[in-house]
């Protein structure tokens, strides 16, 4: 997919919210679904299962209107975290312009982190993307659980963070860290049509 | 292109009030020290409400105080204007620095800077070079700059980034105070409450007032009758009410965009602009920069246009690189044709990269297909000029010169009479000097050089003329003392002498006397002539003449005869080309006799005695005198021409 399209002056970008299931994308994209005013966002679809745990994707349309003369938009998608909707992954995953990596801060699901991150690589590779050149970061969810059930930001940066990829403590449930996260992908996505290259 | 300020419109005649007190402190502060406080100074207003008369107010009254001040007023539509008719004549460069000179710049009406993207960015430029130097900029608009439409973002930063002031309209007083202060500008007069009337219909532009005031003088003077107020209502139409009174000063006060109700999703908005302008802009500038650029040196930028309507544009900055590489090759190009031949060089292919392909064919045809100067004649080759002690020195000289060319003896002038052999010589050197890799060897008579310039010179092709002599590595010109009296030519030779002489490239010349001796030569050429070596060759000496005539000879039959060879050598000759003759009559005479070559029959006819078995049956007599028909007949002009001494001649006359 195109990220600026100058003959219409669009911008369109497409993030999607990556992780182990239960470690948060949805409700990230629930919190900035409703710090968006009305006229602004598109509907939020969601197709979840009775338990509330995400099925195929979650699509978040946001309109940010006129930007120097280019009318931007941006499409924000989960995906599923459970391992055996993979093949769903990957088609969410195509044409991304970024990621967010949305990681689970509890110490006991440190594997499923690293599992869903190599997932992530491999799924992205499958696509011909490399996730060196992908922007990309990473949010450590859910940080406002007791200290003793969690591993601290720095420990998760050592664990997860191996590419120095920006990073970002957060509590999607009451919107800690969400629009910092959200901000910081955008920034690097943005920055990479700065260079000029599309991805 | 620049208007001049109207002088009416000064500070003095500028009625200040409540509305536009602060535009006019403003204005005298920047006229009084023009790029120390405010700067830029952006004055926004509704239309008629003073903009254009504060402006060059600003103008008068810093040219006021600093006469020497350069001050520029014009119009955003002026500035454009000139900006494409500089860029139209390629000198989009000349432009820029001719404005960022102005110390202080006054432009009127920039809101239709919308949908200007290159004057946008044009101006962002100058704005900043001008900020840069310390140069004042005052601009005026109809609202203020983030609510012109489609504005560069940093443009708008950089003219907000001074003081911006508006000017209201004016209130009652003021009204009033215009009003009466035009009237008496135009000396009319008005019975007491007709101004306020006027002043009271609610108008919120001045020009409107004007405009009432001007109707009211007109019916005046038409009507030879002064109007009390009651008229003057009727006749503007005042008095119903809210007739048009909402159309005047009707500006919304259209804030920033509100901003949403999540303070969070804001912030995100502003982060995202920020950086999305930032991006984006940078992208548009670079290349809108580079366009800019080129377009002003006058080539064709399609390349980098093709890339802001490109779905992705990729590797910007590599199309860039490799579109500066290529104007870069062209202008190689265009400079190497110059050289060669101005007026090819001024093809349009030499400006446009697209067509870099075609530039290099054209710039293959002209290095190939430029005529070369005249070169040596092949019929003077070196190894068939006979050496003596009479021309040793300039053979010497010559060989000097063919060793190191336009290092040792620069210029070389050959002098001596004419038949010695100069002009065989400067062939023999220029053959020489031909033979060298990539040499252009000019080797010509100085009247075919002046018949060159003068055929040039008819065809308006004199500088293509110029560019095939300074190719030349060597310039060879026989028997410049013809030059006198050519100004010209001797005005292009002194040019092409010194930028020859500075590349070190060999100039060969003969003359038939010393340089300063030859009447009718500029003393700059005589002197330069004078400057190198100057060689001699004398009359022929023996040595000489014996190798001419034994290759001349040889030429004829295979064997000379040694004792013809000694007697021809020995005869005193002023010139090799007179031993020729000599040798010529002997040799018809021999032809007309059928005999062989002798230094008997050379005798007899050089020297008058009659050869022993002449056919005298061929001769006839008319009054005594016998006319000898040996090959007189024959060559009667080389007789007549190459007598070599009185004595010769007195014995054919009295024959």
């Amino acid at each position: 997919m195109s990220l600026v399209n100058f003959t219409t002056r669009e911008i369109t970008c497409k993030i999607v919210y990556y992780g182990p299931g239960r470690s948060g994308k949805t409700s990230n994209l629930h919190y900035i679904y409703g710090r968006v005013p009305d006229s602004r966002r598109g509907r939020l679809v969601s197709l979840a299962t009775q338990t509330d745990r995400t099925l195929f994707f979650d699509f978040l349309p946001i309109d940010l209107g006129q930007i120097s003369g280019f009318s931007t938009r941006f499409q924000l998608y989960t995906v599923p975290g459970q391992v055996y909707y993979n093949a769903t992954r990957r088609l969410v995953l195509q044409g991304a312009d970024g990621v967010v990596f949305v990681g689970d801060s509890q110490a006991r699901q440190l594997d499923e982190n690293l599992e869903s991150l190599q997932n992530l690589q491999s799924n992205l590779l499958e696509h011909g993307v490399d996730i060196r050149t992908i922007p990309l970061v990473l949010q450590y969810n859910k940080q406002d659980l007791p200290r003793e059930l969690i591993l601290s930001a720095a420990d998760l940066d050592d664990a997860l963070n191996f590419r120095g990829v920006p990073s970002f403590s957060a509590d999607a449930l009451h919107g800690k860290g969400v629009f910092e996260t959200l901000k910081g992908i955008s920034e690097l996505v943005l920055k990479k049509l700065a260079a000029g290259t599309a991805a | 292109m620049t208007s001049a300020l109207n002088p009416k419109y000064s500070f003095d005649t500028f009625v200040v009030g409540a509305a536009n007190r602060l535009a006019v402190t403003a204005g005298r502060t920047v006229a009084e020290n023009p790029g120390a406080a405010y700067n830029p100074l952006f004055i926004y207003s509704g239309s008629g409400l003073g903009k254009t008369h504060l402006l060059m107010a600003v103008g008068h009254a810093a040219k006021k105080a600093a006469p020497a001040l350069n001050i520029e007023y014009l119009t955003l539509d002026e500035y454009v204007e000139a900006f494409h008719a500089a860029i139209a004549a390629g000198q989009g460069d000349a432009f820029r620095r001719r404005f960022q000179n102005v110390d202080v710049l006054l432009v009127d009406d920039v809101q239709f800077l919308t949908n200007r993207k290159e004057m946008q960015s044009e101006l962002l430029r100058l704005t900043e070079a001008l900020q840069v130097g310390g140069h004042q900029i005052v601009l005026t608009s109809d609202r203020p700059p983030p609510e012109i439409a489609d504005l560069d973002e940093r443009l708008i930063s950089r003219l907000s980034g001074g003081l911006v002031v508006d000017i209201g309209a004016p209130d009652y007083e003021t009204r009033v105070a215009i009003l009466r202060r035009k009237a008496e500008e135009r000396g009319a007069k008005f019975e007491p409450g007709v101004l306020e009337t006027v002043a009271g219909a609610e108008s919120g532009n001045v020009r409107e007032l004007m405009g009432a005031l001007n109707r009211l003088v007109a019916f005046q003077a038409v009507n030879d009758r002064s109007i009390n107020a009651e008229t003057a209502k009727q006749l503007l139409g005042i008095g119903s009410e809210g007739a048009d009174g909402g159309k005047a000063a009707a500006r919304e006060g259209a804030g920033p965009g509100a901003r949403g109700p999540g303070d969070e999703f804001g912030d995100f908005l502003a982060d995202v602009t920020v950086t999305l302008g930032k991006a984006v802009e940078a992208w548009r500038a670079r290349v809108g920069e580079a366009v800019l650029r080129w377009e002003g040196e006058g080539y064709r930028t399609r390349r980098l246009e093709a890339l802001l309507e490109r779905d992705t544009p990729s590797a910007v900055d590599e199309v860039i690189a490799s579109f500066t590489q290529d104007v870069e090759r062209l202008k190689e190009l265009e400079a190497e044709v110059a050289e060669l031949d101005p007026q090819a060089a001024g093809q349009s292919v030499f400006r446009d990269p697209e067509r870099l392909g075609e530039a290099e064919e054209v710039a293959t045809k002209v290095r190939d297909g430029a005529a070369p100067p005249p070169g040596p004649s092949a019929a003077f080759p070196l190894a068939a000029y006979a050496v003596g002690p009479s021309n040793e020195v300039a053979v010497g000289a010559a060989r000097a010169v063919l060793k190191q060319p336009g290092k040792k003896y620069n210029p070389l002038v050959l002098v001596g009479k004419s038949g010695l052999g100069k002009t065989h010589l400067l062939n023999a050197i220029g053959l020489e000097l031909a033979r060298g890799k990539r040499a252009v060897v000019a080797c010509l008579s100085t009247q075919a050089f002046v018949d060159e310039l003068i055929a040039a010179i008819d065809g308006d092709r004199v500088d293509w003329w110029r560019a095939r002599y300074r190719r030349a590595t060597a310039l060879l010109l026989d028997d410049i003392h013809l030059i006198a009296g050519k100004e010209r030519t001797q005005e292009e030779l002194f040019n092409l002498f010194n930028l020859l002489q500075d590349k070190e490239r060999q100039l060969v010349f003969t003359a038939p006397a010393q340089p300063h001796a030859l009447p009718g030569l500029e003393e700059r050429i005589a002197s330069r002539l004078a400057g190198g070596l100057v060689a001699e060759i004398t009359e022929p000496d023996r040595e000489v003449k014996r190798s001419v005539l034994e290759r001349l000879l040889g030429q004829q039959n295979a064997s000379p005869d040694p004792a013809l060879v000694d007697y021809l050598a020995d005869r005193p000759a002023e010139s090799v080309r007179g031993l020729v003759g000599e040798l010529q009559r002997v040799v018809g005479a021999a032809a007309a006799q059928d005999g062989p070559l002798t230094a008997g029959l050379a005798r007899e006819v050089l020297e008058g005695q009659a050869p022993r078995d002449s056919r005298r049956s061929a001769g006839f007599r008319t009054s005594g005198i016998v006319v000898s028909s040996l090959g007189g007949i024959k060559s009667r002009e080389k007789i007549v021409w190459d007598w070599s001494d009185v004595a010769d001649r007195v014995i054919e006359e009295f024959r």
